[in-house]
């Protein structure tokens, strides 16, 4: 039998990426262990190399070919005795078996990243959301696709260029080109001094860098996942965040700490915890968490300006998505407003984040059944945009949150306590939240799926709050 | 408090200060904590009324917690003078200070005022952070004091931050990290001695052990009691230095800062002292005896071994002592009756110096 030779993932989300070179032509032989190919993604170059011993029969994926999906068939390697003329020619449609496009239509985590590839077969391309214009960008502005990898790239190398006293550290920024190559091109720009590579020291390097700050630089603080950032957790709480206060208003710290927050896939239980809700319970901080690759970098460049501790949570699986940015010289958005997604009048659905994901493929689905949502990205956490929130819910006198962390005093707990105080004459029906379920993150993939939210029980929760 | 190794006090004259001098243009000595003290009558005299202004006011607040004007914890630095006085001695314009929470030493010592500080201890308005710090939170960006940090070892990172801006600014600014015997078992602690030694960055770490980390003996926390040694594994000299002796305290600081202004990374000053009183005011200090402390304060005391100085050496009589006792009385009288009688923050101070 030949044995097929498949693209590979290269990360856990990784769902399709260029065949950027092949090394073996038709008919070589290989051995295991050989290389053969060279594949790229926007994060990284790898080597493919073969597993088993034989000769490549076909190359059935040319060079150059971009997007190709994980687990489609590039090659065929026949073992002693077969020939070329065995090998069937369905090969090239192999993509319809990708696990993206496979995954339960209901959501999860691989629906999510196969935003990316919006031509997958069986998933619904993303929705064509009508999205409200944000009147921080002028009317008329060039708009410019990008992913938020490179918007929050910009964003550091446009505060670096204006600013010396700004800086970036972190595990693997520099030489590397960072763990998830958000950095990527900082170090050749900006040279070592001001992009530092740190020992694996979550709490001393914060510590390090509270302390910079403290002395009036600007420091940068990248975690590799804010997950690792509990180890540094009091120096981010109790150092960054109380200081201005301890002092009498002498001494803050104007320090950014951003980096993947919450669940990738597939990572397991202490890798993918959303701390939203814990940073954002903190007097001294503000706490922003971006959507959209325009909010990712208009809100990074404005947190580096602020005078006070950022907390920045950033997504592995957005990492990756491309969204419109406008082309300015300098595009920095406030931080504390939030951003209505959609207009819309008959319920209003407030998310942040990753949870965004879920929200606009609910609203979408929402529209087809004649239920029209005002969606709200709040973008900034703390300090929270609440008066949006509640002129929302007064034109529509319904809510629902969506979020992907724990539903135990979260931020939607948050959102519908304040409402339900604030606004209480103005709701038609219980505030409703949805966010993960409460439990540690499981490995396995059903299970996964299980404990993040989905499209379908952000559709549900609608219809309830509507009483449809 | 016999260590084998202690910078050495005996009374010979070197070229400690003339060989300070010459540094720049000659090629940086080796460290070795053991430069010899040059200490004349100025010195004594300016140690003297450092380190008894410190004193009066730790029992001032000792007093005045006792009497319910200041409250929750108050850790009193009595006994451990001569380390932040030595320092300071030794310490130029720029350099900065940082520590934990007994503080209130490092802060006159830096030059803060004693009415603030008292204050702020108080919870007053006048304090040094409008009453909202409280003992262990003072800071000022003008003498360079960076806190004031309650969670043990954590100054120990900022303090690291503290050089990291020095270096990153390319100026000659030394940063001065203090932390107990009982901070120097923090994982923290370790992480900034390994960013300090692979970035080379100016930075003085004092161990300040006076044998308890609250209720618990060195002997009984840690492993490797010499602290001076806790650098080896980093490549970060360290010595310890007779923390009770003025003279010897200056005289490793004026080396040490000289080894960080060389350019050659950090170093740990292990500074051998004793504090008289409990680990904060609510500890009755069960776990040691009355003779252990009557013994160091009749023996070692830092303000009675300069006192003798000066009065051997003719430099001051009892009544010129007597003096200055006298204006150090004062003075700390004053920011009493200031902290006593200066006005509680305004309400509407909750909610100010949160975010700028």
């Amino acid at each position: 039998m030949p044995i097929d030779i498949l693209m590979p993932a290269l990360s856990p989300t990784m769902e399709e990426g260029t065949l950027s070179k092949w090394l073996k032509n038709e008919g070589d032989a290989v051995k295991s262990g050989d290389v053969i190919a060279e594949i790229e993604t926007d994060k990284a170059t790898m080597e493919v190399e073969a597993v088993d011993e034989g000769v490549i029969g076909k190359l059935l994926v040319a060079a150059g070919t971009e997007n190709v999906k994980v687990n489609t068939k590039i090659a065929v390697l026949l073992e002693e005795g077969e020939s070329a003329d065995s090998i069937s020619a369905d090969a090239p449609k192999a993509d319809a078996d990708t696990p993206a496009a496979t995954s339960d239509a209901a959501g999860g985590k691989a629906r999510e990243a196969s935003e990316e590839t919006p031509a997958a077969a069986k998933v619904p391309a993303q929705p064509k959301l009508e999205v409200a214009a944000d009147p921080d960008i002028p009317a008329g502005t060039e708009m410019v696709m990008t992913t938020v990898r490179e918007a929050l790239r910009d964003a550091m190398a446009e505060e670096m260029r204006r600013d010396g006293d700004v800086f970036v550290m972190g595990e693997e920024v520099a030489e590397y080109q960072g763990a998830y190559k958000i950095t990527q091109g900082l170090l050749q720009e900006f040279g070592d001094r001001r992009v530092i590579d740190t020992p694996i020291t979550e709490h001393g390097f914060a510590g390090v860098g509270v302390g910079a700050a403290m002395a009036g630089l600007k420091p940068i603080v990248e975690f590799m996942t804010f997950n690792f950032a509990m180890q540094a957790i009091d120096q981010i709480i109790n150092s960054a965040a109380k200081t201005l206060y301890m002092s009498g208003g002498q001494m803050g710290a104007p320090i950014v700490f951003r980096g993947p927050n919450g669940a990738a896939a597939r990572v397991g239980a202490q890798h993918s915890q959303d701390y939203a809700s814990w940073y954002s319970q903190i007097p001294g901080l503000k706490v922003v968490m971006p959507y959209t690759a325009a909010d990712a970098k208009g809100l990074l460049k404005a947190a580096i300006r602020d005078p006070n501790p950022v907390v920045f949570l950033e997504n592995e699986i957005l990492y990756g998505q491309s969204f419109e940015v406008p082309k300015m010289d300098d595009f920095v958005l406030p931080i504390g407003k939030a951003r209505i997604h959609r207009k819309g009048k008959d319920v209003t659905v407030v998310s942040f984040g990753i949870g965004m994901t879920y929200a606009t493929k609910a609203v979408a689905e929402l529209e087809k059944e004649g239920i029209d949502v005002e969606l709200i990205d709040l973008r900034t956490l703390r300090p929270m945009d609440l008066p949006t929130v509640i002129e929302s819910v007064k034109k529509t006198g319904r809510l629902v949150t969506v979020e992907e962390g724990y539903p135990q005093n979260s931020v939607g707990t948050e959102i519908a306590t304040r409402v339900m105080q604030q606004a209480f004459d103005y709701l038609d029906a219980p505030i409703l939240t949805i966010a993960g379920k409460d439990v540690p993150m499981p490995y396995a993939a059903n299970l996964e799926k299980l404990a993040l939210p989905t499209v379908d029980e952000v559709v549900q929760a609608v219809k309830t709050v509507c009483y449809k | 408090m016999a260590p084998a190794k202690t910078a050495s006090t005996s009374g010979r004259r070197s070229a400690a200060k003339s060989a300070n001098k010459s540094v720049s243009k000659s090629a940086p000595k080796e460290f070795t904590g053991k430069n010899t003290p040059d200490f004349g009558k100025d010195d004594e005299l300016h140690a003297y009324r450092e380190m008894l202004l410190i004193r009066r006011f730790e029992e001032k607040a000792g007093q005045l917690y006792g009497m319910g004007f200041i409250g929750g914890f108050c850790h009193l630095y009595i006994g451990q003078e001569a380390v932040v006085v030595g320092m300071q001695m030794a310490q130029k314009e720029g350099d900065q200070v940082i520590t934990a929470y007994r503080d209130h030493g490092h802060m006159l010592a830096a030059g803060m005022s004693p009415r603030g500080v008292m204050a702020e201890l108080t919870g007053r308005q006048g304090g040094l952070s409008k009453g909202k710090g409280g003992s262990m939170h003072m800071f000022s960006k003008e003498k360079h004091f960076y806190g004031g940090h309650g969670i043990v070892g954590a100054q120990v990172s900022l303090g690291t931050g503290l050089a990291f801006a020095n270096s990153y600014r390319g100026n000659d600014s030394v940063s001065v990290a203090y932390f107990g015997d009982g901070a120097a078992n923090q994982g923290q602690v370790y992480e900034s001695f390994n960013m300090a030694a692979l970035w080379k960055l100016p930075i003085i770490y004092i161990v300040e052990n006076n044998r308890y980390a609250m209720g618990t003996s060195t002997a009984r926390a840690t492993a490797q009691a010499n602290y001076s040694m806790r650098g080896v594994g980093f490549g970060i000299p360290g010595v310890q230095v007779d923390g009770m002796d003025v003279r010897a305290v200056r005289a490793a600081a004026e080396e040490a800062l000289e080894h960080c202004r060389s350019g050659k990374g950090p170093i740990i000053l292990e500074m051998l002292t004793y504090r008289y009183r409990g680990h904060s005011m609510s500890d009755p200090a069960k776990y040691r005896s009355k003779e252990e402390v009557q013994k160091i304060r009749s023996e070692q005391d830092p303000i009675e071994q300069v006192r003798q100085r000066i009065l051997d050496g003719g430099w001051a009589t009892e009544d010129d002592l007597k003096a200055i006792d006298k204006d150090i009385r004062d003075i700390v009288s004053d920011s009493a009756d200031f902290a006593q009688n200066d006005p509680e923050p305004d309400a509407s101070e909750l909610y100010t110096d949160i975010l700028l």
